[in-house]
């Protein structure tokens, strides 16, 4: 793994998100109430929808668009709804978030 | 022959070492022992029962005199260290050189100071030693107000201390609940009401910027430009590891002093334990960690195999008597589910957080008797998926009971006012269902509860439950969302009932099943929050919908629609041209025109936001609230200065509404319009809120509908004057705030209530409208401002990327 910082925590709202441009598109960046970090690509499976514009709920996103609810950890689609969403690793230390570099690639190659 | 072991700082982990060291090998060294404070040893932890008076100093002692001399301990206290050479092995102090073969550094760690003018002042001191202590304790003697910065446990300690020596005592916390590092807001909200009922005045979200005072510290000036009297003011904002000696002898340091799991540090005769200690990037500062890197370095100076290993912790505390437990990792992460169970009337909360089939973390509040079964569990990582169903109850129950729906209206008070329009509390009505009104109908009659909106009647009828048990049977009703039983009339009624100025407040004492709530109630609850308490309560931008949050309204492509305000639907050459330049410049791709009588610029990219409003705010456009569950545009027809049929000034009479009613938040969108005569150009009678002008003044009209229902207005009343058609309009606003469900039009809740109900309190009642009014004032003094300029000097940096990897990836 080779983790690269992204910014420092506090630059991410209590249950809000940003985003990080790639190459390969944009990866939304949550941080929960209890100081959490995930990362999952910024796109609803359903119609595209921008995740990092959702609510945030424990550690669940609920797509601005039409209400999709995922979970940030596994990227899966709650409820009756059934779609994945690409989850990244993410981590946070010493108050710098990290994501994984080369899992961002290899996604994207893959 | 001895070893010389010199140990600098004598703190509660180098006390430990030596301890074990002369148990273990009394001869193997001969000690010399430095300590800045001029004392040795003493139980730091029971600080807090010295500030409060319940122990004294010679009772928190954990080594003497004699013991020092019994083992032969050369001290050196009250004696600064200034420096170590590590080449010719001697530890430098104020009157002297020692030599060592080894040595243990034992420094701790220093109190965070936050870098704010006036910091220096006599009066401001920290809270870390005895002699903080007391200073606190002399300075309590005069009496008088004392703030504390900080809300973490050494900051409520000094608080409830100095409380205790009767002064006035505010504590300031930066963040948004207290002690964040241990509770989560749930935790964190009952342990500040417990504090605020012992007289401790609690400020959270308060930033401190500068410290007042002449020759002594006489204020506190905070970021909101709030400025609080203080005769005493204690930091306790935090530590960090006391490493200044360590750096400058060369010694490897990352936050604190780095050591390897034999707590030797870069140099192989230094070792260093306690607060002063990095090991694998944590640090420490709870006493059975450091208790157990002593005992590791006793046995590495005696040349024994040891390792230090990080344990799984526990935090049992009890805060000025409040029990609070935390536990392992109680974060929410990967595969992670949480069990919460809340108790309104104990004020008990409890919450297991599990990953898989074992338990991972855990905070309680009230209760926290079952705290070391469940960090057992966490421990040793026991399969708990055959007790998962009543887990929460702990180790005693192995019963089936539910949490329980009535919880919430059984924990109200009898003062707790259920019907607000008439002033019935719930003992009114539970002592006339104990003398024979059982069911609705007869409690109506009897007491009049619910018998005029009637928004009550959830909460009446769960009276009659929780009163009369099984003879009762509660009729369905449809609640919030799968976080509560309350409907939203209910939790409406609780928020004014109980005066729950907070999330974590309502989440609590109405029973959330939740931790945090979901995308369904977290927007409704802010909005009734905020507007039952447009002064306490802090608007919360995460529990917006996007639209409020990012001020815009989304589109299927993500992308922002952006509408400036053209007040009454009025605007200028300058202004036009404005809105031209904006469009060209962000390549606006669609220009619309819209029913409401302003311009619409589609496709926005998000991060181009605050620049386009800033371009808009200089040629003087605000916020449209295209967005909003709040006042939209107020549409008018030209009147009487252009119209040969018009009888009032229209045009005038609109921007006057739009400019009282701007930036108000709603239930839902709100929509007016006036006309100037009843040909009705402006299309007033299918409006939320309408106005026909005629010779003889203006017609008010509520509750139309022209969109997925369409309905005509109903006549609210006549009046002559401009003056009062606006005073009629804010206080039907302002009804329509206080008592519609979230996501009811004013036509849908006008339908629940009664036209006649609002009549009587909006027209006939003159005290009524006016303390309406007022109410709204009050409210628009808080939320109108305009949220563009506001984001712009702000926050405009949360719109763009925090990060921009596409130059990395390209590589």
């Amino acid at each position: 793994m080779s983790w690269i910082d992204i910014g420092a925590l506090e630059e991410i709202a209590p249950r809000g998100a940003r985003v990080v441009k790639t190459a390969f598109g944009c990866v939304a960046v949550f941080r929960t109430e209890t100081d959490e970090v995930f990362a999952v690509s910024d796109r609803c499976p359903h119609k595209g929808g921008p995740l990092s514009d959702g609510i945030v709920h424990g550690n669940k996103v609920t797509c601005p668009l039409h209400n999709w609810v995922f979970s940030l950890e596994t990227g899966e689609a709650q409820g009756a709804d059934e779609g994945q969403v690409p989850t990244y690793a993410a981590r946070v230390e010493a108050g710098r978030i990290l994501l994984d570099a080369t899992q961002l690639q290899a996604r994207a190659v893959a | 022959m001895k070893q010389k072991l010199v140990v600098i700082g004598a703190g509660m982990a180098s006390g430990r070492v030596l301890e074990r060291l002369f148990e273990a090998e009394p001869d193997a060294y001969e000690v010399t022992l430095f300590n800045a404070e001029p004392r040795g040893n003493y139980n730091r932890i029971m600080l807090s029962p010295v500030l409060s008076g319940d122990k004294t100093y010679e009772e928190i002692v954990t080594h003497d005199d004699d013991w020092y001399a019994e083992n032969g301990v050369t001290c050196r206290f009250g004696e600064h260290v200034v420096g170590i050479d590590r080449n010719r092995k001697v530890v430098i102090g104020e009157k002297g050189e020692v030599a060592y073969d080894k040595l243990l550094l034992g420094t701790g760690s220093a109190p965070f100071i936050i870098p704010v003018p006036g910091k220096d002042l006599p009066g401001v001191i920290t809270y870390r030693d005895l002699d903080d202590t007391e200073k606190m304790i002399e300075a309590a003697a005069k009496g008088g107000k004392a703030v504390v910065i900080g809300g973490g446990l050494l900051g409520l300690e000094a608080a409830a201390g100095l409380k205790e020596r009767g002064m006035d005592v505010t504590v300031l916390h930066l963040m948004g609940h207290l002690m964040e590092r241990q509770l989560d807001p749930s935790a964190g909200y009952l342990l500040r009401k417990d504090l605020e009922g012992r007289g401790i005045t609690v400020m959270t979200q308060a930033s401190t910027s500068a410290i007042l005072g002449e020759d002594k510290v006489e204020a506190v000036l905070l970021e909101d430009k709030t400025v609080l009297e203080a005769d005493l003011v204690v930091m306790a904002v935090g530590i960090r590891p006391e490493t200044r000696l360590a750096t400058d002898a060369a010694l490897e340091v990352a936050r604190g002093v780095e050591v390897n799991a034999q707590m030797i540090t870069s140099d192989p005769d230094i070792l260093a334990v306690g607060e002063c200690v990095e090991f694998d990037g944590q640090l420490f500062g709870l006493v059975a960690p450091l208790y157990d890197q002593a005992n590791v370095v006793a046995q590495t100076l005696l040349a024994e195999p040891a390792a230090f290993v990080p344990k799984e912790l526990s935090t049992k505390l009890k805060v000025t008597g409040c029990d609070l437990f935390s536990a392992g990792d109680f974060a929410e992460g990967e595969g992670r589910e949480d069990i919460v169970f809340r108790d309104p009337a104990r004020g008990v909360y409890k919450r297991l957080v599990l990953e898989g089939d074992t338990l991972v973390g855990a905070v309680m509040y009230g209760d926290t008797a079952d705290g070391s079964w469940f960090f057992g569990l966490i421990k040793d990582g026991t399969d708990i998926s055959e007790m998962r169903e009543t887990l929460i109850f702990g180790p005693g129950f192995q019963g089936g009971a539910q949490a329980d729906p009535l919880a919430a209206v059984a924990a109200l008070a009898d003062d707790a006012e259920i019907c607000g329009c008439n002033g019935i509390c719930k003992g009114d009505i539970v002592a006339a269902i104990q003398d024979g009104a059982t069911d609705l109908g007869a409690v109506r009659a009897t007491t009049k509860a619910s018998g005029s909106c009637g928004t009550c009647t959830g909460l009446v009828e769960q009276v009659l439950a929780v009163t009369l048990g099984d003879d009762f049977v509660m009729p369905a009703a449809q609640p919030v969302c799968g976080c509560t039983d309350l409907t939203h009339e209910d939790v409406r009624r609780l928020i004014k009932a109980q005066e729950l100025k907070s999330m974590p407040a309502v989440w609590q004492e109405l029973g959330w099943k939740s931790s945090d709530g979901c995308h369904v109630c977290r927007p409704a609850l802010n909005y009734y929050l905020l507007a039952d308490w447009p002064v306490e309560y802090i608007d919360d931008p995460q529990s917006r919908f996007i639209n409020e949050r990012k001020h815009a309204n989304i589109q299927k492509d993500g992308t922002y629609s952006v509408v400036p305000r053209m007040w009454g639907g009025m605007t200028t050459p300058d202004e036009l041209r404005a809105i031209a330049d904006a469009a060209e410049k962000y390549n606006v791709p669609t220009v619309h025109v819209t029913g409401g009588q302003r311009i619409d610029l589609l496709g926005v990219k998000g991060e181009d936001l605050p620049d386009i409003w800033a371009d808009l705010n200089k040629a003087g456009m605000v916020s449209g609230h295209a967005y909003s569950k709040g006042l939209r545009t107020v549409k008018t027809c030209v009147g009487k200065d252009h119209c040969r049929f018009g009888t009032q000034d229209s045009t005038g009479l609109g921007i006057q509404l739009e400019k009282a009613l701007w930036g108000s938040w709603t239930p839902h969108k709100v929509k007016l319009a006036v006309s100037g005569c009843p040909r009705n150009c402006a299309e007033a009678t299918c409006k939320d809120i309408g106005v026909i002008c005629v010779d003889s003044g203006y017609q008010i009209s509520v509750a139309g509908a022209a969109g997925m229902d369409v309905k005509e207005t109903e006549s609210l009343t006549d009046v002559a004057t401009e003056k009062e058609a606006l005073e009629i309009v804010m206080a039907m606003m302002q009804i329509y705030r206080e008592n519609a469900k979230y996501l009811d039009r004013i036509y849908k809740w006008v339908g629940k209530v009664g036209l006649d109900w609002v009549k009587e309190q909006v027209v006939d009642d003159l005290e009524n409208r006016a303390a309406l009014v007022e109410r709204f004032l009050l409210s628009q003094s808080v939320y109108q401002k305009d949220p563009w300029a506001e984001h712009v000097a702000e926050r405009a940096e949360t719109y763009r990327p925090i990060a921009n990897l596409t130059l990395e990836a390209a590589e």
